[in-house]
């Protein structure tokens, strides 16, 4: 499997043009703590050659000092990364090995096997074409074993290599291999894998993984590598309608306009009709560009500009198909999510979703069930931890082109995005649209909110008074209200406590049930200021995303937040409703302050510390904040 | 030998993707710049930033981190590269290491890196507040990279911390950012060092010809080969430059860059012994020799 040394050293040009039509394979590695994928992946990287002398100085030098194989080299110390986890000897991430042979190049997604698995497993299958799985002949078919199945299986891999190795400490028995297939098959039909290879290897020992090993005579199928030198690659994209995911728009100059992305489905041809969504309006290929030339064709995986025959609008995020076959356009899924952050998936939280080249506004409702990934049973959940996988309803705040997962990775497969931290926190796979998303259409009102502004002397808003319980907050609100209503404003005060008796009272507080009281408030709130008044809202919404929730909810110059701020010591010295001494003597908890975080906000329009200013003070403080913002007059 | 006929090789799909990965940086940020360090990797970036933008010109600057210590071919290299692309070329110099004349023979290779590159590129970032920097580095590099993102998020301090890395589905990237936060973006991470010559070979991409193989004056000193590229180079005693048949197989300063003696004074000449050879690439680079480990610690520190 090295590279051909006498064609290197006789005939470079001639190797160089046989290189140079390798096909590229990409494949996921999984298998659990000490089943030999280390072994196994540093063995194929030694045997394509790909380990210098400088690195194999380092592994035998780290073969004896840290290594597990005695004299022998120990392949798997290839593999670690970094220092940190070489100390713990774990492999804590996804990492990416690259080898050739005489037929293919070959990308390895590597992932361990620990706790962080379904994290770092989806990442690795979501770009595999084929998923190599490792059992160790000893153990047989294992939880872990099921779980990376179902995880390769819910990424839709088609092709699955199951590796039954360490044959050699089995003394290479036909049985037991026979009776691990057996076992294997009958599992993997439950969960719709059909496309299986398998094959009794020794990973440490090289039986079956390069050349077939005289030790399994009885095995007539390939060694691995054969296998994964003529497994099919062809983008099965391919077959797909054509599909182009607008990344840039390209205008060099006034002349010319062209629309760049990767073809992820299909192939386009100029004169194709094509249909850009979700607008909907349709033109034709002109030109299919490129720095080597305009192109007679392209298919899914070639980077290419296109421009159209007709001056339509097209901008980054849009989706161009093929006129006769479009995606679907929705705002409402069921999908899988998969959580990839340690904090957890909030029913009701705003996230951001990204699909393809678009963003978009998201909020998952609760889960329908939570899949446990070593059972397959469906359990009850509301909310998702990092590393759980839950069946859900997405509601996007803009209709999106999609096509099912199964169908298409690239216009089904999404990630989520928090919108404080903007890091990726999940994953997930659109399957269909609800049908209530072609339905319900927003109904058409005449009297609207200007009409209702019209009636009075003032415009609607928001005076959203946030902090810990005790800050003062109810105080501050009770006596803006008594004053604005008094210059004739139209007000009303939304106070936590009372809210939580009614509407809310089948909420506890829990973080999960943090976000939905607010986001109902928020949805009250809006409906108020809608219908023209001022609204006061005495929360201790502790959470930034949902109080941004709240502001989304309304226009950019209505909403004011004001920041009543007192240490925990001053609020809990107060006590005015006794409920830190109860927190404190752990009869009440998820208490804000206390045992549940509280994240003031960064920048509100209005900052109250109330250890310096009285009640009244701090009403005039917010009229004033109204009247700049010509809220009153 | 028969191959399958795919539709697309491997390189086809390799750059397809470094083109797709460009043009998300791009649209997903405010101010990017590419970090274009001379070498044939940062040929092979700004060859497919040309062809991801066509036939736009790559809507952002080329940056390099400067020590003054580089090979003299590669600054002429440099600007010829700048002119006939029509880029712009932003060089950078840390005026610190400019006033206390930082230089590999007074104060050591790891502090001259350091001062000139690590510090000089946080420099050019804050100063012209890049919020997204393009690198050529690749995973086959080194252990630590195998594991860096393709999206890479630098703290506001622009360190980068191993454990907090984003997860990369797909073909999605997140391309947001916390106030502060910056990003390095790596578009030819799956590339190997094979894959860039040959792609170098294949599309005829300029080089600097200092990887090609010429007679060149050198020094021999504790192992390396070290080329006299100029007077500053402060020979020991005894130490007399002789002409040999020399090339380099990476490129940085040129006091710090060991070169190997060869007779490949083309590209497949080059290609042929890379093949053949039985050391890694990054061998000829002194700053990897502090001790295992050393490269994650440069990056955590914010080296590129």
């Amino acid at each position: 499997m090295s590279h051909s040394s006498e064609l290197i050293a006789s005939d470079i040009e001639g190797y160089l043009r046989s290189h140079q039509y390798k096909s590229l394979l990409r494949f996921i590695t999984c298998g659990s703590v000490d089943d030999g994928k280390s072994t196994l992946i540093g063995r194929m990287l030694y045997e394509s050659h790909l380990v210098f002398e400088d690195h194999l100085a380092a592994l035998e030098a780290d073969s004896a000092k840290v290594g597990t194989q005695g004299a022998d080299l120990d392949f798997a110390l290839l593999l670690d990364g970094l220092t940190a986890e070489r100390e713990q000897g774990i492999t804590i991430d996804v990492a990416y090995r690259y080898f050739s042979t005489e037929r293919r190049k070959f990308i390895v997604a590597d992932t361990p096997g620990h706790e962080q698995y379904t994290r770092n497993m989806v990442t690795g299958a979501s770009t595999a074409d084929v998923a190599v799985i490792l059992v160790d002949a000893r153990k047989g078919v294992l939880t872990q074993t099921r779980r990376h199945s179902y995880l390769v299986s819910l990424l839709g891999l088609k092709r699955v290599v199951v590796a039954i190795n360490k044959m050699d400490l089995v003394e290479f028995s036909q049985s037991r291999f026979e009776e691990i297939e057996a076992e294997y098959r009958e599992f993997a039909g439950q969960i719709g894998l059909d496309d299986m290879t398998f094959i009794p290897m020794s990973a440490l020992k090289g039986d079956n993984v390069t050349d077939a090993s005289t030790n399994t005579p009885w095995y007539s199928g390939p060694t691995l590598i054969e296998y994964l030198e003529t497994v099919p690659v062809d983008d099965e994209r391919a077959e797909q309608p054509f599909r182009l995911p607008v990344q840039w728009v390209n205008r060099p100059n006034l002349d010319f306009r062209g629309f760049s992305g990767q073809i992820v489905g299909g192939t386009v041809r100029p004169g194709d009709r094509i249909r850009v969504l979700p607008a909907g309006t349709t033109s034709t290929i002109d030109r299919i560009v490129t720095m080597d030339g305009d192109l007679d064709e392209a298919i899914a995986g070639q980077s290419v500009t296109l421009t159209l025959a007709d001056e339509i609008d097209a901008s980054r995020g849009d989706l161009i198909c093929a006129a006769d076959s479009p995606a679907e356009v929705a705002d409402q899924f069921e999908g899988h999510v998969i959580w990839m952050h340690e904090d957890a998936m909030l029913p009701g939280r705003p996230y951001l979703m990204k699909i393809g080249t678009r963003t978009v506004g998201v909020t998952i409702a609760n889960p329908k069930y939570r899949v446990d990934v070593n059972t397959l049973d469906h359990l009850a959940a509301n909310k998702l931890e990092l590393n759980e996988i839950g069946v859900c309803n997405l509601s996007l705040d803009r209709p999106i082109p999609f096509d099912a997962y199964n169908d298409n990775r690239d216009t089904g497969g999404f990630i989520i995005i928090d919108k404080i931290t903007q890091n990726t926190v999940g994953a997930g796979l659109l399957h269909f649209a609800l049908r209530r998303s072609h339905n319900i259409h927003w109904q058409d009102v005449k009297v609207d909110k200007a009409a209702r502004t019209g009636l009075n002397i003032h415009r609607p808003g928001v005076v959203w008074l946030t902090g810990l319980s005790g800050a003062g907050k109810s105080t501050i609100a009770n006596v803006v209200e008594a004053k604005l209503h008094s210059l004739g404003v139209r007000t009303y005060l939304l106070d936590g406590d009372n809210v939580r008796h009614g509407l809310n009272r089948d909420l506890g507080f829990t973080d999960a049930d943090r976000v939905e009281n607010i986001r109902r408030i928020a949805e009250v709130t809006g409906l108020m200021v809608d219908a023209g008044l001022v609204v006061l809202v005495s929360f201790i919404s502790p959470f930034r995303a949902e109080r941004q929730l709240a502001r989304d909810r309304v226009e950019a110059d209505e909403f004011i937040e004001v920041h009543v701020d007192a240490s925990v010591e001053l609020a809990e010295s107060r006590d005015p409703k006794g409920l830190y001494a109860k927190a404190r003597a752990g009869e009440l908890t998820n208490f804000t302050g206390v045992d549940s975080p509280y994240e003031p906000p960064e920048s509100p329009e209005v900052y109250i510390d109330t250890a310096a200013l009285s009640p009244e003070a701090a009403a005039e403080l917010v009229i004033a904040t109204l009247r700049v913002r010509g809220i009153v007059s | 030998m028969v191959l399958e006929a795919a539709r697309l090789t491997h390189l086809q799909r390799l750059e397809a993707e470094a083109i797709q990965i460009m043009r998300e940086a791009v649209s997903e940020s405010e101010r990017p710049a590419m970090l274009y360090s001379i070498g044939k990797d940062s040929s092979v970036m700004l060859h497919l930033a040309r062809k991801a933008f066509f036939p736009s010109i790559p809507p952002f600057p080329l940056v390099h981190v400067d020590t003054t210590w580089k090979f003299s071919e590669m600054y002429s290299f440099r600007d010829q590269t700048a002119k006939d692309l029509g880029m712009d070329l932003i060089v950078h110099r840390n005026p610190e290491c400019v006033e206390r004349g930082i230089n590999p023979f007074d104060h050591g290779s790891a502090l001259h890196t350091d001062m000139w590159k690590t510090e000089g590129l946080k420099q050019v970032i804050d100063l012209y507040k890049f919020d997204l920097c393009f690198g050529g580095a690749r995973r086959d590099e080194e252990k630590s990279r195998a594991k860096e993102r393709v999206f890479s998020v630098r703290s506001p301090q622009h360190q980068w911390d191993p454990k907090r890395q984003r997860p990369e589905l797909w073909q999605i990237y997140n391309g947001r950012r916390s106030p502060g936060e910056t990003l390095r973006v790596f578009p030819i991470s799956n590339w190997t060092e094979l894959d860039v010559w040959q792609y170098v070979h294949l599309e005829q991409i300029p080089i600097v010809p200092l990887y090609l193989s010429r007679p060149r004056p050198v020094v021999d000193r504790d192992g390396m080969l070290i080329m006299v590229d100029d007077d500053r180079f402060r020979l020991r005693e005894g130490e007399v430059p002789e002409m040999k048949s020399i090339r380099f197989r990476t490129l940085g300063c040129y006091p710090l860059s060991g070169a190997i003696e060869s007779d490949a004074d083309t590209l497949t000449g080059v290609i042929q012994e890379m093949l053949l050879a039985t050391t890694s690439e990054r061998q000829g680079r002194i700053i990897d020799f502090d001790g295992a480990g050393s490269m994650e610690k440069k990056k955590q520190e914010g080296y590129f």
